[in-house]
């Protein structure tokens, strides 16, 4: 065991494991900040103070993660170059000027108003406080659109030319950027942290129902609306999902074979539910499949050639033993949310939506699946990636710091101690601000010090003293 | 004449490195100074002072970092691996302060930890920054295109000095912030620690600035050559003129005038460690020549950046606009 932990295993096993705690993160405000623009909007427009009600609960939770995705992105950004300061040098050119795009577009405009957008309400007024949640909302879009044009680039290297020390430099940005896997990256990801953030909001929301009956008037909101994203966005993100994988067996055909679990190559390639790849032997142990589907599937052809890993040598095909796994346990939850969006619909339909207990239920125990499957699904897209860091240029093991492995390995492990504590006192404050009840706001006496001179039963009050619960 | 895209990019990181410094200087400074206020009501105060925009101020770092791997890719791997240690450290500890400023109001008993953690991680951040650039002075040994020193070189009695320095020189800023942010038992407080940090900011720039040039007889010869002594001769009186404004202004009534002069001593030290590195960009190995990325590169960043810095300025000005004046004891949404 130890002699595989070189300083190679251990940078990317920090890497891996900052980053997925990182994702976590984003995957959440991402699509919880459009929420709250969405909630804003409603307010202004409608009215109606329970919209107003509803941002409020969720405010404080996007604080709280936002502050969670800042601190753990700031790892990442040092991380290229304490971690992979080769592939750094080399790729620089490149990736280092979206990057550079991706802080002054996107990160300086979430920070610049994320400000205003949580203390300033009383002091510009509910117009400019609008844009600013706006603002912040787009910013993260255009995170998100920065960071994976630069993930998508490692995967599908297009548009550069090689100088004379090896570095990758640009030679047309317009291919750089919009390279072949970044479309469908972007909308996979985006559809994703909507998703994530529907079923979080939409547990959050069953869970109070189920408590008292659906009287409670913004879980009831926050029920529905999440349900709707769940019907109507799940089946794009199944279609997304389809696309994408299509485009990656174009592009890189071995993480396709992984993904299928196919050792030898077919025409008319079966569909491997399930199994247990042995890459040593080369064989799908206990495989229960469903002869040509994959086939027809992955070509549209009932005969199509499927490559399997054998047309690669060893040392170039990503590991099976993985990727098979983390990317069904994807595509099951993906089913598993487009089956709890088609029970709401049935039951929009059929009437009682808040009577339903064990769809609410559901929707309780679904609440974490988006997270699962995020992580899952950038295990899948990473480690398929495999042996490279840029795709069919530039390996792993040739892209890591000169670093050694002690001060690697002792850094992992502050790294593990700090995140499983900082982190897990941040879900589990979570935990507790989903637990108040969404009518009442802020009954918890331990939430914030602040605020006990005026517990105020909201609704009777003006749309300032909702505003401020501090007052 | 050809546009030297190299120099005017060694020119902005290094005015975004120099933002970073003054921005989250003063905010981790209020962090280093939280254990002297152990008042409930001061630390709301204080934490209230800086909440709006630490955020901002936090991402002048990410800029300064990725924009070093955009446009001097060479200068990035090769500091990063040779300032792992300090690094790593400063990360982890903007971990814990970073995620303080939320954590302390979602609990009551375990508000004392979270308080911890914000002085704690403001410090240890802070102090492992002052190492990191100490560490640079010294000089990082590159071959190859790749850091050639060991993994403990960064740690010396020079760069350990420059650590606490940065420490009482953030407390400067962070006292003078809160002398014009309060009023009150918490103003004149802080009063007394920036005269303190203030001396001991100016003895400790004396004593770098007279350790410095042994580092390396570069920096010898750069400030003490003619006609490079002319300007170079200029920055230590300006210093003093900015230590009179900022004892003066202690003294006196406009409570904007002491934080904008420990500013201004940040900002001429700050010309000083320029005017001793210039050309260089990892003394005494990588000119900034050597370490830019293709004028490729350099122009595309630059374009956008022409356009979007001024809106950043803008609309951060802006933030700091709507929160301006002192604080008021009774907002905050917690
Ligand atoms: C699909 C989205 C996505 C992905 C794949 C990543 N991030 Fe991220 N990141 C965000 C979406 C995001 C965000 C939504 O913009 C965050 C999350 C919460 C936040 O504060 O902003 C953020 C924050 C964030 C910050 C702090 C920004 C600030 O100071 O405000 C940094 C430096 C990074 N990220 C860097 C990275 C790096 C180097 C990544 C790759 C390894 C990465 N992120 C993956
Ligand atoms: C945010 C979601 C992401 C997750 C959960 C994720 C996950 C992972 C995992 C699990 C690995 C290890 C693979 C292995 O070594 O077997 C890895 C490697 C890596 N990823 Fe990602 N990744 C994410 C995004 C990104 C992005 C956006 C980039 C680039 C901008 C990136 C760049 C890298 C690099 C450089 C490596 C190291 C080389 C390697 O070990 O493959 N990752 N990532
Ligand atoms: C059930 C239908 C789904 C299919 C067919 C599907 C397909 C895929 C494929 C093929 C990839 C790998 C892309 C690559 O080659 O690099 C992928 C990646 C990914 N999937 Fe899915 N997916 C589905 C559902 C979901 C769901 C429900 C989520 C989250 C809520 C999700 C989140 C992700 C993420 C975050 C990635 C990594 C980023 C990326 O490459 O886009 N997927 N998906």
């Amino acid at each position: 065991m130890f002699e595989t932990l070189d300083a190679t295993m251990l940078a990317r096993i920090q890497f891996a494991f900052t980053v997925s705690f990182h994702i976590v993160f984003p995957a959440f405000s991402i699509g919880l900040a459009s929420y709250l623009a969405v909630l804003e909007g409603l307010w202004l427009w409608k009215k109606d103070e329970a919209y107003l009600k509803v941002f409020n609960y969720w405010k404080i939770i996007f604080a709280v993660t936002f502050g969670m995705g800042v601190v753990s992105g700031i790892v990442m950004s040092y991380q290229f170059g304490t971690n992979w300061s080769v592939f750094s040098d080399k790729a620089g050119p490149v990736i280092g000027p979206l990057m550079g795009y991706e802080v002054l577009t996107a990160f300086f405009l979430e920070a610049g108003f994320l400000g205003v957008m949580l203390f300033g309400l009383k002091r510009v007024g509910p117009k400019l406080h609008f844009m600013a949640t706006l603002m912040v909302a787009i910013g993260t879009l255009m995170s998100a659109f920065w960071i994976l044009s630069v993930n998508s680039w490692m995967h599908t290297p297009a548009g550069y030319a090689i100088n004379d020390v090896g570095q990758y430099v640009p030679a047309d940005w317009w291919a750089i950027v919009f390279n072949p896997s970044f479309p469908y990256r972007l909308v996979h990801m985006v559809l994703a942290a909507y998703l994530t953030t529907a079923f979080v909001v939409g547990a959050v929301g069953a869970w109070h129902v189920l408590k008292d009956d659906g009287r409670d008037r913004g879980a009831r909101i926050m029920f529905s609306m999440a349900l709707w994203m769940a019907a109507l966005v799940s089946p794009l993100q199944i279609l997304a999902g389809d696309f994408h994988g299509l485009n990656t067996l174009e592009h890189q055909p071995a993480k396709v074979a992984a993904m299928e679990g196919h050792y030898d190559t077919h025409a008319g390639a079966p569909l491997i539910l399930f199994g247990l790849p042995d890459d040593e032997a080369e064989v799908m142990r206990y495989a229960v499949e469903v002869p040509k589907l994959g086939s027809l599937i992955l070509t549209h052809s009932w005969d199509g050639e499927v490559k399997g890993l054998k047309e690669w040598p060893k040392e170039d095909r990503p590991p099976a033993e993985i990727v098979f796994w983390s990317f069904r346990i994807m595509v099951a939850i993906g089913f598993a949310m487009l089956g709890v969006g088609l029970w709401s619909l049935y039951r929009r339909w059929r009437g009682g939506l808040y009577d339903d207990k064990w769809l609410a239920r559901a929707a309780v125990i679904m609440g974490p699946s988006g997270f699962v499957a995020v992580l899952a699904g950038w295990i899948t897209t990473e480690v398929g990636r495999q042996p490279y860091t840029i795709y069919g240029l530039l390996r792993t093991a040739d892209s890591v710091s000169p670093l050694e492995a002690p001060a690697v390995a002792s850094s992992l492990i502050a790294f593990i101690i700090v995140y499983f504590a900082v982190f897990g006192a941040g879900v589990f404050y979570l935990l507790r601000l989903m637990r108040r009840k969404p009518d009442i706001g802020f009954d918890d006496e331990d939430i914030g010090p602040t605020r006990t001179a005026g517990i105020t039963p909201a609704p009777a009050v003006d749309a300032d003293r909702v505003m401020n619960p501090a007052e | 004449m050809e546009i030297d895209l190299a120099f005017i990019w060694a020119g902005l990181i290094a005015v975004a490195v120099l933002a970073y410094v003054i921005l989250d200087g003063f905010d981790l400074g209020v962090g280093i100074l939280f254990p002297f206020y152990p008042e409930e009501h001061d630390r709301n105060l204080m934490m209230n002072s800086i909440a709006p925009v630490w955020d901002g101020n936090e991402t002048w770092l990410v800029l300064g970092g990725g924009g070093l791997l955009a446009v001097f890719p060479l200068a990035y791997a090769t500091i990063m691996p040779a300032l792992y240690a300090p690094l790593i450290a400063m990360l982890l500890a903007l971990i814990f302060r970073g995620v303080a400023f939320e954590f302390r109001w979602r609990t009551k008993r375990g508000k004392f930890l979270w308080d911890w953690a914000f002085a704690g991680g403001s410090l240890v951040a802070t102090f492992a920054q002052g190492v990191a650039l100490g560490a640079l002075v010294q000089g990082i040994k590159v071959e190859n295109r790749a850091y050639a020193g060991g993994w403990w070189d960064w740690l010396t009695p020079f760069s350990l000095l420059t650590g606490a320095a940065l420490v009482v020189g953030y407390a400067l800023l962070g006292s003078t912030w809160l002398v014009m942010k309060t009023a009150g038992d918490i103003q004149a407080k802080a009063r007394l620690q920036a005269r303190l940090t203030g001396i001991g900011t100016l003895g400790l720039i004396g004593a770098v600035s007279l350790w410095t040039p042994f580092q390396n007889l570069v920096y010898l010869e750069r400030w003490f050559a003619w006609p490079a002594m002319l300007y170079s001769g200029i920055v230590p009186v300006l210093v003093l003129l900015c230590a009179f404004l900022l004892f003066t202004g202690l003294a006196g009534k406009r409570d904007y005038v002491p934080f904008l002069a420990s500013l201004g001593i940040f900002v001429l030290c700050y010309i000083g460690i320029g005017i001793s590195f210039y050309p260089y960009m990892v003394p005494p190995s990588l000119t900034i020549w050597d370490a830019a990325a293709p004028d490729d590169s350099l122009g595309f960043l630059l374009v956008g950046t022409v356009f979007l810095l001024p809106m950043i300025l803008g609309y951060t000005a802006y933030a700091y606009w709507v929160f301006r004046g002192k604080v008021d004891p009774d907002e905050g949404y917690h």
